[in-house]
């Protein structure tokens, strides 16, 4: 990753390609989270300890593109998503959607441009307000919306896009309570909530892991085929890789607050260059008894982001971890094109 | 040499609530051999963990249960709670529960909570339980140190680890596993499977896992059984499930779940969902969602056969 100065002398280049097919870029994105101390505590140590959520990202996505973030829990993945629609501001880094930096933006012109970006929880059963009808569920981003939108509109906008999540006829629906319908319509409403603005931007945090695996696919589909009919961008943020190659485009692999690993999905899942992208591969169960499998599953658990290993990362758990990796950290480079991996040993090479 | 271990015949498990019965296991069958890994697959709400609770006997008051389950050659069913209770369960049946990461006692040390395990059960000395618990936690890769270790001292998976040792403590010969990885990440979860397929072997226990995961039973069982709807509709060995399935709701889950082997497919869906089971549709109970219904499957319940060798199943297409 280049140093933030030298971006900056070729923005203007740059920006000028991205506005036409870049929706949303990170450059060099941080989050530190501070630790809640206690009172005796906090008088006596010197420097609040931090988490490295999220520890200097960089990464675009296009438009109609489905980026994935995959790692464990705790790797980030989820904080990232929320910087990116505004939920939490970053510690540094910019963001620049549709070619405007978001992180300059005051808090007026951020509501205006949130309307362009949406966000879909990960619990269907949590996201919805239990109190509220779907109705009032789905309509509510268009009623918090500056514009004023006369109630006519409103009626058959929420109608149009019930249609588009396949709750049809959105009559029924319209006036029940989310108790009223089953885990796969709920997500779908949630859906609806989101589009309802026609976002051009979505982040989608595990927006299936808690469906069951037959109404999961179904639920996976129908938020591909809206790519098409809103023209619409996705973060597809997951734990599942096997997932991951089927919804996503590129797919970027992080580990402990760093993006170790990006690049077209097959070839991540075919190639991957990365030795913990090989372990996580390693690690998916394959639905097929006969199948051959590679017995790569590394030791132990992730570090804590507080006190994250020096050098690389990953070197406590890398069973290919030599010297320098203790010594040096990585950086992200692209070996190959379009093949981005921060390893001082990437494999196959 | 093949000794069935558990054997369920006409289970039905009904629980009463304010609008009738909801049938949850309704009329399932399944015989399970002594050393075998078994895989109970389904949906959630398809009762594969209300048809488990109910050979541990640890069912909720509202739950009406009928048909047999023999143990061992006796019908613990029928038999007296007392006796279950300190007879069979954990000392032959013992389980790993759902959110086992849930299922230790936050203000005791690991080593109290399996110790205790023993004493109750088998009357031994403290001195002696306590060896016990140390050799269980070598056995799952914890190590013995960490016997005076409190749960909230030990990761998600070191945690897990110890709840399989507290399900090992009396030595059963049936372990039941109910979604022992969920919440896991899934290098923790590979661990895990290595750990319990490994244990599976080296003790020739008899394992049921019931996961809505069917990846991992392909990775750690030699049989499966699959349920849709309080019905168990196709049961066989792995390779036959998943090779060769004949059931069309079994077909389609399996070719609903991703996988990073082999060409890039598109992921199947089943159009639908699973039904109420308070009133559960006639016939065939997956007739709504099936691509391939015909008349017989919206009147007639499919039979339970045995189509192939050892490879149950109901279903009209398979009948006819």
């Amino acid at each position: 990753m280049p140093p933030c100065d030298e971006i900056s002398k070729n923005e203007g280049k740059e920006m000028e390609r991205d506005r036409n097919d870049v929706i949303i870029k990170a450059i060099n994105l941080r989050k530190y989270f501070p630790i809640k101390l206690g009172f005796i505590k906090s008088l006596l140590v010197k420097e609040v300890p931090l988490v490295r959520a999220v520890d200097g990202i960089s990464f675009e996505i296009k438009r109609k593109e489905v980026f994935g973030l995959v790692g464990e829990s705790g790797c980030g993945k989820t904080t990232t998503g929320r910087i990116l629609v505004g939920l939490i501001p970053p510690t540094t880094g910019k963001i620049y959607f549709n070619g405007n930096d978001l992180t300059a933006l005051t808090y007026e012109e951020l509501q205006r441009l949130r309307a362009k970006m949406q966000i879909i929880f990960q619990d269907p059963y949590e996201s919805l307000n239990p109190r509220m009808s779907i109705y009032d569920i789905v309509t509510e981003p268009l009623r918090l919306q500056k514009e004023e939108h006369s109630e006519e509109e409103i009626y058959e906008r929420a109608c149009r896009v019930l249609e588009s999540v396949g709750l049809v006829p959105p009559e029924e629906f319209l006036f029940r309570f989310p108790h009223e319908v089953s885990g796969g319509q709920r997500q779908r409403v949630a859906i609806a909530r989101a589009f309802i603005v026609e976002p051009k931007f979505i982040v989608a945090d595990e927006p299936v892991s808690m469906l069951d695996a037959s109404i999961r696919s179904e639920v996976a589909r129908l938020m591909l085929k809206l790519i098409e009919e809103f023209n619409v961008s996705y973060l597809y943020i997951t734990h599942d890789i096997a997932l991951a190659r089927y919804m996503c485009n590129r797919i970027s692999v992080m580990y402990l607050g760093k993006i170790v690993e990006e690049g077209p999905s097959e070839d991540i899942i075919k190639h991957p260059l990365h030795p913990y992208t090989e372990a996580l591969l390693a690690a998916v169960p394959v639905p097929d008894p006969t199948a051959r499998r590679t017995e790569i599953v590394i030791k132990g658990e992730v570090p804590s982001p507080i006190n994250p290993p020096p050098g690389c990362r990953f070197h406590t758990r890398c069973p290919y971890a030599k010297e320098k990796c203790k010594k040096e950290e990585p950086q992200l480079m692209e070996i190959s094109k379009n093949r981005f991996v921060a390893c001082h040993f990437p494999l196959e090479s | 040499m093949t000794e069935e271990i558990l054997k369920l015949n006409n289970l039905r498990v009904y629980y009463r609530v304010l609008r009738g019965y909801v049938k949850a296991v309704d009329n399932i069958s399944l015989s399970i051999n002594r050393g075998e890994a078994v895989g109970l697959a389904g949906e959630s709400g398809c009762g594969k963990t209300t048809a488990m609770m109910a050979v541990l006997r640890l069912l909720p008051h509202n739950a009406h249960v009928s048909g047999e389950i023999i143990f061992e050659g006796k019908d613990i069913l029928n038999m007296p709670l007392e006796v279950f209770r300190k007879e069979i369960r954990w000392k032959k049946i013992s389980t790993i529960f759902q959110g086992a990461m849930n299922a230790l006692h936050p203000t005791m040390t690991i080593g109290e909570q399996i110790a205790e395990a023993i004493i109750l059960h088998e009357g031994v000395q403290e001195k002696e339980a306590y060896d016990r618990a140390g050799k269980l936690l070598d056995l799952v890769g914890i190590g013995s140190s960490r016997l005076d270790r409190y749960p909230h001292e030990l990761s998600g998976g070191m945690k897990q680890r110890a709840v399989i040792a507290m399900s090992l403590a009396c030595n059963p010969s049936l372990v039941i596993a109910d979604e022992p990885t969920t919440a896991l990440d899934v290098i923790i979860e590979a661990q895990i499977l290595k750990v319990m397929k490994e244990l599976q072997r080296k003790l020739g226990l008899t394992l049921i896992l019931v996961t809505h995961d069917l990846s991992m039973i392909a990775e750690i069982c030699s049989k499966s059984a699959i349920m849709y709807a309080g019905k168990i509709v196709e049961f066989a060995d792995v390779v036959k499930i998943f090779k060769y399935p004949l059931h069309p709701y079994t077909q389609k889950l399996i070719a609903a779940f991703p996988s990073i082997l082999g060409r890039k497919t598109e992921l199947a869906a089943i159009p639908g969902f699973p039904p109420d089971l308070l009133s559960p549709p006639k016939g065939c109970r997956f007739h709504p969602r099936c691509p391939y219904a015909m008349d017989i499957c919206r009147k007639e319940e499919p039979p339970y056969i045995e189509a192939e060798d050892n490879h149950f199943v109901a279903c009209h297409l398979v009948t006819k």
